[in-house]
């Protein structure tokens, strides 16, 4: 099923939650939702799942348009941060209570609904538990149990606000995981919200970067993280170096000394370079166009992480890399550094 | 028991500590847990008070309690008893004895199921939704908490008495509230109005709004959502406030008395009839009635004590423990 939100706008107060935000999303995406807190990612999932209203906007769903039904006539699957699960009702009641409140005339019989529930909680391979109340679970089975209760109505979408948030990271990671198997087993158009970006790279199959209210980029998860749009994506995504430089007739100045990188069509004036930390080369001491002192080096697996103070603006700028341990560092030794893949955005402020 | 414990030193109760949970805890482990519990038992006597303090303190507060409490209880069913059980039972089966029982009773009835549905309401409102003027609210629903039970009558001797706002047209149209039972339910309903809304909206705005969207979002109408999912999340509750509100409006003297006439045999309460049989010196009658007043606040006391213990036990909403 597909979804699409267009203009949609969303204020609390003064405050714009969603500002004109556009989205699409095809049949059977496993989509994230992906932004720091107070970014309005939730506020969007949960205006698509009926919870919230926007002050303006559309919502379709199907080329159907959604916002003239309630979150209860929408079918649409939603899983809670905090499970939200029946505290008074046993897990198999808990994951029936979609089928048993549905009107009379397609309510299925007695044996349907048990059934379908037993299958749901094989799914999710918790049918031991089906007597058992939530209060009994831990927190990684409360969550499997809230996405089987929200996929026992057959919703058209599914939607899930920071699914992980609330786990320890050891279950987090398996989940992450089965969460994946079980789309690509069942399929259906999913749209998950998380402030996490391992999490988000690693289970979508598109990224949507948010930052406050505002959709900064929206692509595969490679491509985010290789092609980031806008300064905030870069910063967001994966560890950077940011560097205040000087664009000017083509070339970049830091601390007025020309680097020995061009300009890649970047607005003259005020900018920033971002640099991964493993797209920062190393060499001897009087190569590449920065130099700096290395502090301190932590070696694990196969790279060794160099906290580094840039010689020249006073010697305060000091940046962390990445580097092969090809060469092992010594701290106190002068290298020659040399960005590989580098970005320059305009500083904003 | 807590006495008893108060006069055993520090050390005996670290063994008494160490020993029952040698007993209760398989060998392995024993040592270690005995070892936490005796650390615990120590840490405890740093905070507690000296042994002959805590003593005066208990013994203050349960002669207190004695004085205040017991003896006044006591002292109710002595009186009522004191011409023997005959006398007694003869008391409650005179015909105005048994109006003013049947008729708070009804009062009773009226009042507290009509409080349970506005106090659901308006706890639901002010805790599951945002609005504005929602402080307001809840000022307004502690204004019978706050004003003089005579006050609450009174309004209504303004509102409906024969000189009052409504008085004439009342009359006009031949309609009794004022010295009759509309009249006394209206008057307790007001009194008693904030038990089931205060006992309730705490323990709504605790359990939040998340279970409800979920119900909705699985395609549940408003009221199935209430009536499976906000309901029985809130049943102790519930029935903690209906029964407070219960023991109130049976209780209710000040607003009543204003309202109520005093007509003997019609709108008497209870409470209206103690005072009036205790004015006529007629004690064992008197006790009689209160006795019954007397029995109800000792069994609301226990139902509460239980509920309040289901209570506790409801409040450990899953998410909390992880």
């Amino acid at each position: 099923m597909t979804i699409e939100v267009k203009n949609i706008v969303k204020k609390f107060g003064s405050f714009a939650a969603l500002d004109n935000v556009d989205l699409k999303v095809g049949k059977g995406e496993l989509l994230a939702l992906l932004g720091p807190s107070g970014s309005g990612k939730t506020t969007l999932l949960r205006i698509i799942a009926g919870l919230d209203w926007p002050d303006a906007g559309e919502v379709t769903i199907d080329g159907e348009d959604a916002l003239g039904h309630g979150a209860s006539e929408r079918h649409v699957g939603f899983v809670f941060q905090h499970y939200a699960l029946f505290r008074h009702m046993t897990v198999f009641e808990n994951v029936a209570f979609g089928l048993r409140v549905q009107p009379r005339a397609v309510r299925k019989d007695e044996a349907t609904i048990r059934a379908r529930v037993k299958e749901l909680l094989d799914l999710v391979q918790l049918d031991w538990l089906a007597n058992r109340y939530p209060s009994q679970l831990s927190g990684g089975q409360r969550q499997r149990i809230a996405l089987a209760r929200a996929l026992a109505i057959e919703p058209r979408i599914l939607l899930l606000d920071e699914p992980f948030g609330a786990l320890d990271a050891k279950v987090r990671k398996e989940l992450r995981q089965w969460l994946r198997s079980l789309h690509s087993e069942i399929h259906v158009t999913s749209i998950f919200v998380t402030h996490d970006q391992e999490e988000a790279l690693e289970v979508a199959n598109r990224v949507v970067v948010m930052d406050k209210g505002r959709i900064e980029q929206i692509g595969t998860p490679g491509d985010v993280y290789d092609n980031p749009a806008t300064a905030f994506v870069h910063g967001f995504i994966g560890e950077s170096i940011v560097l205040p430089v000087e664009v000017a007739g083509g070339s970049v100045r830091l601390g007025g000394q020309p680097l020995n990188i061009t300009a890649d069509g970047a607005a003259p004036g005020a900018s920033k370079l971002f640099v991964r930390r493993h797209d920062m080369q190393i060499g001897p001491a009087g190569t590449g166009s920065l130099e700096g002192a290395v502090r301190h080096v932590r070696s694990f697996g196969p790279i060794q992480r160099a906290e580094i103070a840039l010689s020249g603006g006073e010697g305060k700028t000091v940046i962390e890399i990445d580097a092969p341990r090809d060469r092992e560092l010594q701290a106190g030794e002068i290298i020659g550094l040399q960005p590989r893949r580098y970005r320059i955005f305009a500083a904003q402020d | 028991m807590s006495t008893q414990t108060s006069f055993v030193t520090p050390a005996a109760r670290l063994q008494a500590y160490a020993s029952t949970a040698d007993l209760a805890v398989s060998p392995p482990s024993a040592r270690k847990v005995s070892d936490r519990a005796r650390q615990a038992a120590a840490s405890r006597d740093l905070r507690s008070e000296p042994g002959p303090i805590r003593f005066i303190i208990i013994a203050l507060a349960l002669s207190f309690l004695t004085i205040f409490v017991v003896l006044p209880l006591v002292v109710v069913f002595a009186s009522a008893f004191s011409k023997g059980i005959n006398a007694y039972f003869a008391a409650l089966a005179e015909p105005e004895a048994l109006s003013a029982i049947k008729l708070t009773l009804l009062v009773a009835a009226i009042s507290v199921s009509l409080n349970l549905v506005f106090g659901v309401i308006a706890a639901w409102a002010i805790a599951k939704f945002d609005f504005s003027g929602k402080t307001f609210l809840i000022t307004l629903i502690d204004l019978p908490f706050s004003v003089s039970p005579v006050i609450s009558g009174l309004v209504f001797v303004l509102l409906f008495g024969a000189q009052g706002y409504w008085g004439t047209w009342l009359q006009a149209h031949d309609i009794h509230i004022l010295f009759a039972v509309p009249g006394i339910a209206l008057a307790t309903i007001f009194v008693t109005f904030p038990f089931v809304a205060r006992s309730l909206i705490p323990l709504m705005q605790e359990q939040g709004t998340q279970e409800e969207e979920a119900a909705i979002s699985l395609g549940a109408s408003g009221l199935q959502t209430f009536f499976r999912v906000t309901l029985p999340n809130i049943k102790w509750g519930l029935l903690y406030g209906v029964l407070l509100c219960n023991a109130r409006a049976m209780g209710e003297f000040g607003a009543v008395s204003v309202v109520s006439g005093h007509i003997r045999g019609e709108t008497n309460t209870m409470p209206l009839l103690v005072e009036i049989l205790y004015n006529e010196y007629q004690f064992v009658a008197s006790f009689a009635i209160a006795s019954l007043l007397a029995m109800l606040a000792l069994i609301t006391l226990v139902v509460k004590t239980v509920l309040e213990q289901r209570l506790d036990e409801g409040q450990t909403p899953e998410g909390r423990s992880e």
